[in-house]
């Protein structure tokens, strides 16, 4: 079994202000499931802390995924950091919930390959209805 | 246009740099004044991967950045200056003509004390904004442009968190 496939189908979520905390809770009310996922909150913090919290948080809940909000963000520059040291894991910038309920939902155990075709769902959710005239 | 920005901010680029100032301004490209970043091509990467495909990101040292400075100011692009740290920043005052300068975001660490939400300053770092501003070099504090521009010496006398 690969050390993907071993570890617990949990990721962090990070972003700004309270963000993640919001769509961890929302995950929850549709799925009950809110607790795969660990909201991070990073208000305050300088970049070399947020490296520190995001390592603490991979350590204690044994995620290899982080989702984070914005491809430029703080959050997203501190992951990519902290993912440079850990094999395996991956970082997926720029989460939604249809990706995130996808997430949790998956059925396999390897959280990574959940996370690559979470994202992939996230990224068809998107969609646009009227003309706008 | 010119450098629309000059920003201590010791997340250098991040949300608030790229979407929050970059969009509004219209900013094309990040002139990023930081010694570690300048020596290490992997951190360089790790920087232009934030960016958006229409906006560049130039690297200099503290050392080299003053010889470029009056080169960007006249590009035709708006452009924002960032450095991590207010010594880089005060040393581009006194070295290459800044006479703005945007406190953006100096975090939590030991040894600050907490001014505004996002600026926590260590004494000697209060005195580094002090010369910069003796310098000729007018210091707000902002976050985002929606912000309200803080004038130096109320940062200062602010006490958050306290």
């Amino acid at each position: 079994m690969s050390s993907a496939a071993s570890a617990a189908r949990v990721a962090l979520v990070a972003g700004h202000a309270d963000f993640a905390a919001g769509l961890v809770s929302a995950v929850d009310a549709i799925t009950g499931r809110g607790s795969q996922l660990v909201p991070i909150q990073v208000r305050g913090l300088c970049g070399d802390d947020i490296q520190a919290l995001l390592r603490e948080r991979l350590a204690s809940s044994g995620a290899l995924v982080i989702f984070t909000d914005l491809q430029a963000g703080s959050c997203t520059m501190a992951a990519r950091r902290v993912l440079h040291e850990v094999p395996g894991a991956v970082l997926v910038a720029g989460v939604n919930l249809p990706m995130l309920l996808d997430f949790v939902l998956s059925p396999g155990a390897d959280p990574v390959a959940a996370a690559m075709t979470a994202a992939e769902r996230g990224r068809v959710a998107v969609s646009v209805h009227g003309s706008g005239k | 246009m010119t450098l629309v920005l000059n920003r201590i901010d010791d997340r250098l680029i991040h949300g608030q740099v790229v979407v929050g100032w970059g969009q509004p301004l219209d900013v094309r490209f990040i002139v990023l004044v930081d010694d570690t970043v300048a020596a290490s091509e992997w951190e360089q990467e790790l920087y232009r991967m934030g960016v958006p495909p229409e906006m560049e990101v130039r690297f200099h040292s503290a050392e080299d950045a003053p010889a470029y400075l009056d080169g960007y100011r006249t590009e035709p692009r708006a452009g924002i200056l960032l450095t991590g740290d207010i010594a880089t920043m005060r040393r581009l005052v006194d070295e290459a003509g800044v006479r703005d300068v945007n406190v953006g975001g100096i975090h939590h660490r030991a040894g600050r004390i907490q001014h505004l939400r996002y600026v926590f300053l260590t004494p000697a770092e209060q005195a580094e904004l002090r010369e910069i501003a003796a310098h000729g070099a007018v210091v707000t504090a902002q976050d985002v442009p929606a912000a309200r521009a803080v004038p130096l010496e109320e940062l200062l006398a602010s006490r958050e968190g306290a």
